[in-house]
């Protein structure tokens, strides 16, 4: 029977070739002597200069930790994976992280996108997952395991409202980004403006990767009545959004743009049409030009001076997100004085008063992010630096 | 080798033994997940290599239809209170459908017109999906309902991987079979030769539009697989980066090789996943690994594999 026989063979090579492959991804074992908490991070790929900073961020301060002592008498072992923003991948590499490495809690989730993907794994797993992502559906409906620690598109729209409400302004225009970022944040804005008296007249909108925002400004511009616009937008679109912007001649109308802008390159982007606008972001941008009473005030500026020097970068908020996490969880462990999900995952509900980067958190079984409005602060930008407005204005 | 590479009862046989054992070699869950992940993966290059392979087109906006598949049991059950069995085959029908449509004129034309006609289709495709957040979640996507299947609902990775290798057997024994069809031996001939297949009377245009359907098809199946397996879509699924993932592995695998395309499916699954160990190295390595195996393999792998045993006799 040459068939078979044939057949058997080729059987055999088949699974030996499996086996192979099998044991490729069987990572090396380690010792039971460490608290494992595992990562996903989108460090390269279109969402890097967020996954970057992160895991930069999670590297350095777990060495930090482990030379002192560890966690509750164990060292951390800190397992990162790296999913280039790839929603599917990421879900991967959760199910990796708790069925195969076995991690007591995960830090990480770059994007909203991949948080989402990943959240259904470490819910059925019961597995504290501390997201780095932006949008409010993380922790909106609050599930067990599920918490973050950056600021919400909403808080960033409440603030920019606060600020406009004081300036007694009540109508305004909105453009916004097509890309995850700006159609979470636009949304958000719309569903709270009321709250605040704001009337929404004009609402454009611009591609991630458009080139030109002319066409929507000059609609704006020739809307009647408009006292302020509203950037909900990521990435290069609205410093190409400020420029034109300036081009227009509409700088005596305020620009108001989002925390997603926070970082220095968007000020390099816009130049000079930059000066004037505002915009919420946290503490750490302005670390040094908090006055010496902040509460924050140590906490940033200790971040932004140890980043700074071991990554030789400028430091963002990012990263800022990716310290919050770790020493929430690594505080939640010390108290539970225990790497047990199930009582990690109770002690990070009751992180109470904790001062982090984005702001002072304070979780509840009905709040799994802790921040509250003060986290954020209004920025306006100062020839070419962030400045912090003065009260009341 | 070679003779039993056509033999499609070994071949189905071997696969069939291939899926039951292996999960028992496993050490954890996460191995179900990654052989789940190949499974699907290998269901949707089959059907892009009967395009390919056998009608020699190629499709470069196939995750369009992987999306519609994905899409369609995620919008099904809940904004239509669809079940997600329905969905998958309403998204099947839908992606086979628009696969006509799209390719009906195109086909007509000699030459690679459908590799850009289907690269404008999947671009567009990626922005709609994109762009209706009221029925898509947007560019952050959607949850996903479970499947349930008579009351039992399917949420285990070994519910899955079981129901993926299922799915597997079955795509890979139609596929194989199609070749013993008068479909499949036209394919044959206007895969030899064009020319000689219009002259024997085949409806050239016409036989190439059924590749693409059934390519479609295939595509949109995997699709409604995997996102009913992940619990969760996102307009990912649907862009340019899947559709020449899916084109890459075909090639890898091996042109009009249906073992060819699970063990494409398989390497461009598995690979990452081992390369983790690189850390930043790690893309560096997947393309070196991939240039190496398309220079020296320029038949793909398993067609070049059996070349080898074959002189080695």
């Amino acid at each position: 029977m040459p068939d078979l026989n044939q057949f058997n063979r080729r059987a055999a090579r088949c699974l030996l070739g499996f086996s192979i492959l099998g044991l490729a991804i069987c990572g090396p074992a380690y010792a039971a002597e460490t608290i494992k908490i595992g990562s996903v991070l989108s460090v390269t790929g279109p969402a890097s200069f967020l996954g970057d900073p992160e895991e930069k961020t999670l590297k350095l301060y777990v060495d930090k930790i482990n030379a002192v002592g560890g966690v509750a008498g164990k060292k951390i072992e800190l397992v990162v994976y790296d999913d280039g923003g790839d929603a599917n991948k990421a879900r991967t590499f959760a199910t990796r992280l708790v069925e195969d490495d076995k991690v007591s809690a995960m830090v990480g989730g770059s994007t909203t996108g991949t948080t989402m993907a990943m959240i259904p794994v470490f819910e059925e797993a019961k597995v504290p997952f501390i997201s780095l992502a932006g949008a409010i559906e993380v922790v909106d409906p609050v599930r067990q395991y599920v918490f973050k620690t950056p600021h919400t598109d909403k808080m960033a729209c409440e603030k920019i409202f606060e600020n406009l409400k004081l300036r007694t302004f009540t109508k305004i225009a909105m453009i916004s980004g097509t890309d995850g970022f700006g159609t979470s944040m636009r949304a958000q804005c719309l569903k709270v403006a009321g709250n605040y008296g704001i009337q929404v007249v004009a609402d454009e909108t611009y591609g991630p990767r458009d080139t030109d925002m002319t066409a929507q400004l000059t609609k704006i511009k020739n809307t009647a009545g408009i006292q302020a616009v509203v950037n909900p937008g990521f990435g290069q679109g609205p410093a190409i959004v400020t420029r034109n912007y300036a081009q227009l001649g509409m700088s005596a109308t305020p620009l108001y743009e989002s925390h997603g802008v926070a970082s220095k390159s968007f000020i390099e982007l816009a130049g000079s049409a930059a000066d004037g606008v505002r915009l919420p972001a946290a503490a750490l941008l302005v670390g040094d030009k908090l006055p010496d009473t902040d509460p924050q005030k140590k906490i940033v500026v200790d971040y932004k001076q140890t980043y700074e020097a071991s990554a030789k970068q400028p430091v963002s908020t990012f990263g800022g997100h990716a310290y919050d996490g770790l020493f929430i969880l690594v505080d939640a462990m010390k108290r539970a004085n225990s790497a047990d999900s199930g009582k990690v995952r109770d002690e990070i509900e009751k992180t109470k008063g904790f001062v982090g980067t984005g702001g002072i958190v304070t979780m509840s079984p009905t709040d799994h992010l802790g921040l509250d409005l003060s986290a954020f602060r209004m920025l306006e930008i100062k020839g070419g630096d962030w400045t912090l407005i003065q009260p009341g204005s | 080798m070679t003779a039993l590479l056509n033999n499609r009862y070994a071949i189905v046989a071997a696969l069939a033994v291939v899926i039951a054992i292996l999960p028992f070699t496993f050490p954890s869950s996460y191995y179900l997940r990654v052989a789940s992940l190949v499974w699907v993966s290998a269901f949707a290059s089959i059907g892009l290599n009967v395009l390919m392979g056998k009608a020699g087109q190629v499709s470069l906006g196939h995750a369009a239809f992987f999306g519609i598949g994905a899409y369609s049991t995620a919008i099904g059950p809940a904004h239509l209170g669809l079940p997600s069995w329905a969905s998958l085959v309403i998204g099947a029908c839908v992606s086979g459908l628009l696969a006509y449509l799209v390719g009906r004129p195109i086909l007509r034309l000699k030459g690679h017109y459908l590799a850009i006609a289907t690269l404008g289709f999947g671009v567009l495709v990626a922005l709609v999906i994109t762009t209706e957040s009221r029925w898509t979640g947007g560019p952050d996507g959607m949850p996903v309902a479970k499947l349930t299947v008579f009351g039992w609902r399917i949420g285990t990775a070994y519910a899955w991987y079981w129901l993926s290798g299922a799915f597997l057997l079955l795509g890979a024994w139609i596929a194989l079979n199609l070749d013993d069809t008068p479909t499949g031996r036209a394919l044959l001939a206007l895969h030899d030769s064009e020319v000689a297949a219009r002259v024997v009377g085949i409806d050239v245009a016409g036989l190439k539009l059924r590749a693409f359907v059934i390519a479609a098809v295939y595509a949109s199946i995997a699709g409604s697989l995997l996102a009913m397996m992940n619990g969760f879509v996102n307009p990912d699924l649907a862009g340019f980066q899947h559709s020449v993932e899916l084109v890459t592995m075909v090639v890898l695998g091996g042109l009009g090789s249906i073992v060819g395309s699970i063990v494409g499916a398989a390497v461009l699954v598995v690979l990452p996943q081992a390369l983790t160990v690189f850390q930043e190295y790690e893309n560096l390595m997947l393309g070196f690994i991939i240039i190496v195996a398309m220079v020296f393999m320029r038949d793909g792998i398993v067609p070049m594999a059996s070349k080898l045993i074959a002189s080695a006799r």
